[in-house]
């Protein structure tokens, strides 16, 4: 169950459009290392996680994401409003509008359009978490590659905020695989792992 | 209006990071509190807003008015959001 606020995680009020700039954010919105990806990969691997702390780790950082998702498509929506038609031409984002208008569509920077093969879930809860603390940093890098571009502060202001709050993620996930890591040397045995190449399922190395 | 959505915005911000921190340091008696007076605050200035500029929640809020102010209030990925509420 979810429960949406009519209001965002952190403001976004833009006075004025640019769409050379929206363009190039929309990449955090349906990108590879963007935040519906974000999303999706940790609010689909929660249901395989091991101990309390990463479950709920895995559940609420995959919910902050959703409020991320929306805080990049109020930027992109922002700085794209009240577009004249000379601007449209020059900014570049001309082949985006011919598909999608200014409508929020979930791509990367260059048109790609969102695909879950940016993402994984291998039911391998030490595995997905260190795809998570790297998700994290790939994140991280996308943001500082964009506030290159960036010189309005009403954009670099909410780009700053999510550019922490990957760093934030990053160390709770590193934190949480210290747990699942303990506890997955404690040898239980996983009913669906078994990672022992052997099929006599003894405990021997063999192939 | 802005400065009490501000207000509001901060508290509830305040409460996810250390949340998060909590889930993986649920031992931390300091934090806890912490957390706890923040939910306090964030709870009065919550009922505040909802009070002078409508309902927060679809499905949660209690509706003040005969006619639905859910469709009617600012979205918040509008720049109208900050200025029309
Ligand atoms: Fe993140």
């Amino acid at each position: 169950m979810w429960i949406y606020e009519k209001k965002l995680e952190y403001p976004v009020k833009i006075k004025h459009t640019n769409p050379t700039l929206a363009k190039l954010i929309l990449t955090q919105y349906g990108g590879p290392d963007g935040e519906l990806g974000a999303s999706l990969r940790y609010l689909s691997q929660r249901f395989s996680m091991l101990t309390p702390e990463a479950k709920a780790t895995l559940n609420d950082i995959g919910t902050e994401e959703l409020a991320h998702l929306e805080i990049i498509g109020a930027i992109v929506h922002q700085l794209t409003r009240d577009l004249t038609e000379e601007q449209l031409k020059a900014s570049g984002l001309d082949a985006y509008y011919v598909d999608h208008g200014v409508g929020i569509y979930p791509a990367n920077a260059a048109g790609t359009p969102f695909t879950a093969a940016y993402i994984q879930s291998t039911g391998n809860p030490a595995v997905d978490l260190y795809e998570d603390m790297a998700a994290e940093e790939k994140a991280r890098k996308t943001y500082e590659y964009i506030m290159k571009f960036i010189d309005d502060p009403d954009v670099m202001d909410p780009i700053r905020f999510l550019r922490t709050r990957e760093i934030v993620h990053f160390q709770r996930f590193g934190e949480c695989l210290m747990y699942v890591q303990d506890e997955m040397g404690k040898k239980k045995v996983f009913p669906i792992e078994n990672n022992n190449p052997c099929k006599k399922n003894c405990n021997c190395e063999e192939n | 209006m802005e400065n009490l959505l501000e207000e509001l915005t901060q508290l509830d911000f305040a409460a996810v990071d250390l949340a998060l921190y909590l889930n993986t340091h649920p031992n931390d008696e300091n934090a806890i509190s912490l957390y706890n007076s923040i939910i306090t605050k964030a709870d009065s200035c919550r009922t505040k807003y909802e009070k002078n500029f409508g309902p927060l929640c679809s499905f949660r809020s209690f509706s003040r008015n005969n006619n639905w102010t859910w469709i009617k209030n600012p979205w918040p990925w509008s720049t109208d959001f900050y200025s029309k509420l």
